[in-house]
């Protein structure tokens, strides 16, 4: 049988047929016998009861991408998956399970020229007391990957602890009947033993991780409206930030959510709320008056189809020109971006670092896969990168709250410190705070808040850039793995090729992205929207030295790293 | 309410900034500011723990003309900003100053969630019964039948009842001044913020400029016949049959306020990772 360092799996079923579920034991199985894997989750609009599919991607490496093909496909059911369409990849090489009581398999698995085996998935759990289908196809799945029944027992345990020894026996039963199906199926490949780790490890989604980062930061108050893709970071502040000493409170729409985190962080708390586009749009206001006053502040975007209501479930990165233009008037502010599930434990501490640092609004454009994958990792390295928001004490004289500084940041009176009070405004106003519509004043603290962000050093962790060669693959955000994987299938068909991927949006790092992209004979720009918003962007704010392409879709779609390779060894 | 300190002998001028209000003559708001400094120094707060918070509007210009911390934030918004002052800093004591067309226009909403959560605040509408600071649009309190440029021969809606909305939502004292009985206003007010959890004091603050009509407001006004009352029901009927100058304090309630703990650190961050590791 042959080994493969990394195999992938999607499960599919209708709501409630327990796809998901199995899933994520298939996830939680391998990640705790020392595999990566990230696995995403994919949900039609429906609260209950629509199509619903797990993907998963296993490996003895970290994987921060879907794979272009799927190796094996399991449908518990077909009732709705024909809505998925081209977004689970199914070819020739393709193991395909299907029930033959489950009703038509879509055109994507038939026209695909993929194996299929049926198995009567139904009918033999109703052979087992209280059994489900989504048992036996966690073993079968089990099986074919090439775990052992006791491995995926004890997540199983542990997740319907809650259920009682009956449910857990049904299911045991269930797994059992599965791994016994898939005796007789013949599939070569099973996953290589994985390494021998002994780091620390992680199993968590992007929104757990932003959550988490944003606590490392310091951040200690959070404002929740929910909203679909980002509920789960406020989900998970809820009981956290109470454990740390913070508090978490439930505003009445998103336009309350971030006046509560700019009153908070007023007086002294470092703050956040979490949203996506929608929720975007209304806080705009808000964080032009956070820019003003110089209230540092963090909103995290977990990005999803837009404009409007779009698509509230999937990914897209449309938001970058809210994000960096949305506000009106001349309003310097930090936009940040995470790469990967991991990522965003950094990402999300160095903007609370960030905007406590330099006294501004700090936008952190997460999106929906990155935000909603659970994926394996190595636990973060601790950074010391904490809230650090320089206050004034020991005021004698008048205190001016927006006095010029040469860093362009003045000490911040709290409430409570005697002769430093002040009125913090969103009017344009002197050094003290006073408002005023003098041009002098209005230019000097333009001046002052744009110059605290562009004198500032960001350090190496503006991008990541890496690898060498001539093509530089330029992009952002998740696609950041799918163009780290498309560039070492070129490497090994030797083709240099270096990626160059923004963490740091706003403010733009002209100097160092000339350095990083010395040399470069082709720029390729690739993106998840649909108007080229990154490309443009770049164009704007940056001098790139060669020809540039852009590689684009909309979201709900994902690129993959075979495409970007497509795309790399196509511009020869 | 947070801080009190009746040591200090504190006084009215001490709560007084030197920035020339930008009101007009005859300005309603006038009063109104010297009643909040004379309640400031009636109940002895320092100034550096009160943080006055307004929206926009000319109301909402109040807090740089106070020595108190002060925030003039964005339309409407003013009671979101406050809660989340004051759940995190329980010490301050928090006032938040605002208008009728800022309050009950476009920040209706956070007027009931105000209300309803009950945090530990003061809640000051300077109701003018006009947009001022646009030179006189009519606002949610305005008469059907005034006559406007925008709304030329009147909007025909029946204005909005704060006090009655106040009550059914939530808030836990709900009183009505006027701004031309200072002495008396600033005795509301101390109440008010002496009161636990959401207390909502609505001003008759005239517009000489857009309302010259509402010079009159002095001679409709009078005092409240009976005391507070501490029962709902009562409350209720009360205000929806006073005839809108009816001062004093209305309705007293004893709903516990709102306020989470914070401030303890029980764990270290580092303890929250346990839920990931593998």
């Amino acid at each position: 049988m042959a080994a493969s360092p990394s195999l992938s799996i999607a499960i599919i079923g209708s709501g409630g047929a327990g796809a998901l579920t199995t899933g994520d034991l298939l996830l939680e199985t391998a990640c705790a016998a020392g595999w990566h894997g990230l696995y995403t989750r994919t949900l039609g609009p429906q609260i209950r009861g629509g199509e619903a599919a797990g993907l998963l991607r296993l490996a003895v490496h970290p994987v921060e991408c879907l794979p272009d093909q799927f190796d094996i496909l399991v449908g518990i059911d077909w009732l709705n998956a024909h809505r998925f369409g081209a977004e689970i990849k199914v070819g020739p090489q393709t193991l395909v399970i299907s029930d033959p009581r489950g009703g038509e398999p879509p055109p994507m698995v038939t026209q695909s020229g993929a194996r299929v085996v049926e198995v009567p998935m139904k009918e033999m759990a109703k052979a087992i007391p209280d059994g489900r289908p989504n048992m036996i196809a966690l073993g079968i799945a089990s099986r074919l990957l090439g775990f052992s029944a006791e491995q995926v027992s004890a997540p199983l345990e542990k997740r319907l602890a809650d259920k009682g020894p009956a449910a857990i026996e049904a299911s045991l039963a269930g797994i059992k009947a599965g791994f016994g199906a898939a005796a007789g199926i013949a599939y070569g490949t099973q996953l290589a033993t994985p390494r021998a780790n002994t780091a620390r490890r992680w199993l968590l989604s992007g929104n757990e991780a932003t959550a988490l980062g944003a606590i490392r930061g310091g951040i200690r108050f959070a404002a929740a409206y929910p909203i679909t893709p980002a509920t789960e970071i406020l989900e998970w502040l809820a009981p956290n930030l109470s454990k740390v000493g913070g508090t978490l409170l439930q505003a009445e729409d998103e336009l309350a959510a971030i006046n509560m985190i700019v009153g908070a962080s007023y007086g002294g708390t470092p703050s956040l709320t979490a949203t996506s586009g929608p929720g975007l749009s209304l806080m705009i206001e808000a964080l032009g008056l956070a820019t003003s006053a110089e209230i540092p502040i963090v909103v995290v975007d977990v990005m999803r189809g837009g404009p409007s209501t779009g698509i509230p479930t999937k990914s897209e990165q449309a938001d970058l020109n809210i994000a960096v233009y949305g506000m009106h008037g001349d309003a310097p502010h930090l936009v940040l971006a995470p790469q990967s599930v991991g990522d965003c434990v950094f990402t999300s501490q160095w903007a609370t670092h960030l905007a406590e640092s330099l006294q501004a609004p700090a936008i952190i454009l997460s999106d929906q896969f990155m935000g909603q994958s659970r994926a394996a990792i190595e636990r973060p390295a601790d950074v010391a990168f904490i809230g650090a928001r320089t206050l004034a004490a020991n005021i004698a004289g008048t205190y001016k709250r927006h006095a010029m500084a040469a860093n362009g940041v003045s000490p911040m009176a709290l409430p409570g410190t005697r002769g430093g009070q002040y009125t913090a405004d969103g009017l344009t106003h002197t050094e003290r705070g006073t408002p005023t519509s003098g041009a002098a004043d209005h230019l000097a603290q333009l001046d002052k808040r744009r110059d605290k962000l562009d004198r500032f050093n960001f350090g190496d962790h503006w991008a990541s850039v890496e690898g060498e060669g001539d093509i530089a693959v330029m992009t952002w955000g998740s696609l950041t793995g799918a163009a780290r994987e498309a560039a070492a299938h070129a490497v090994a068909d030797g083709i240099g090729v270096r990626v160059v991927a923004p963490r740091l949006l706003a403010p733009v790092q002209p100097e160092r992205l000339a350095a990083a992209l010395e040399g470069v004979k082709r720029i390729l720009v690739v993106e998840q929207t649909h108007g080229r918003q990154f490309h443009k962007y770049l164009r704007a704010h940056y001098d790139l030295p060669a020809p540039v392409r852009a590689f684009n879709r909309p979201g709900p779609l994902p690129i993959t790293a075979g495409e970007i390779h497509r795309a790399i060894t196509e511009w020869r | 309410m947070s801080g009190l300190d009746t040591r200090l002998a504190a006084k009215p001028a001490d709560y007084k900034s030197d920035v020339k209000p930008i009101w007009c003559p005859g300005c309603g708001d006038y009063h109104v500011l010297m009643s909040f400094t004379r309640a400031f120094a009636q109940l002895g707060l320092p100034p550096e723990q009160i943080a006055v918070v307004s929206g926009i509007g000319c109301s909402s210009r109040i807090p740089a003309y106070t020595n108190c911390y002060g925030f003039h934030g964005i339309h409407g918004r003013s009671l979101a900003l406050a809660a989340g002052l004051k759940v995190t800093r329980p010490d301050l004591t928090v006032v938040v100053a605002s208008g009728d067309g800022d309050g009950y226009s476009i920040g209706g909403n956070h007027f009931l969630h105000a209300c309803r959560r009950n945090i530990d605040m003061t809640y000051v509408v300077m109701d003018n019964h006009i947009y001022g600071m646009t030179k006189g649009q009519p606002s949610p309190t305005t008469e059907p039948e005034y006559d406007t440029a925008l709304a030329p021969g009147g909007t025909g809606v029946a204005p909005f009842h704060p006090l009655v909305v106040a009550l059914a939502s939530g808030a836990n004292f709900i009183a009505r001044c006027f701004s031309g009985e200072p002495n008396e206003t600033a005795d509301v007010l101390a109440e008010a913020i002496k009161h636990p959890g959401f207390s909502f004091v609505e001003i008759l603050s005239p517009c000489i400029t857009f309302r010259p009509d509402e010079k009159v407001w002095k001679d409709q006004v009078h005092a409240a016949s009976v005391g507070a009352t501490h029962d709902q029901g009562k409350a209720a009927r009360r205000l929806m049959t006073d005839d809108g100058f009816n001062i004093g304090i209305l309705y007293r309630g004893n709903r516990p306020p709102y306020q989470p703990a914070v401030g303890a650190t029980d764990i270290d961050w580092s303890e929250l990772e346990r839920d990931f590791e593998l």
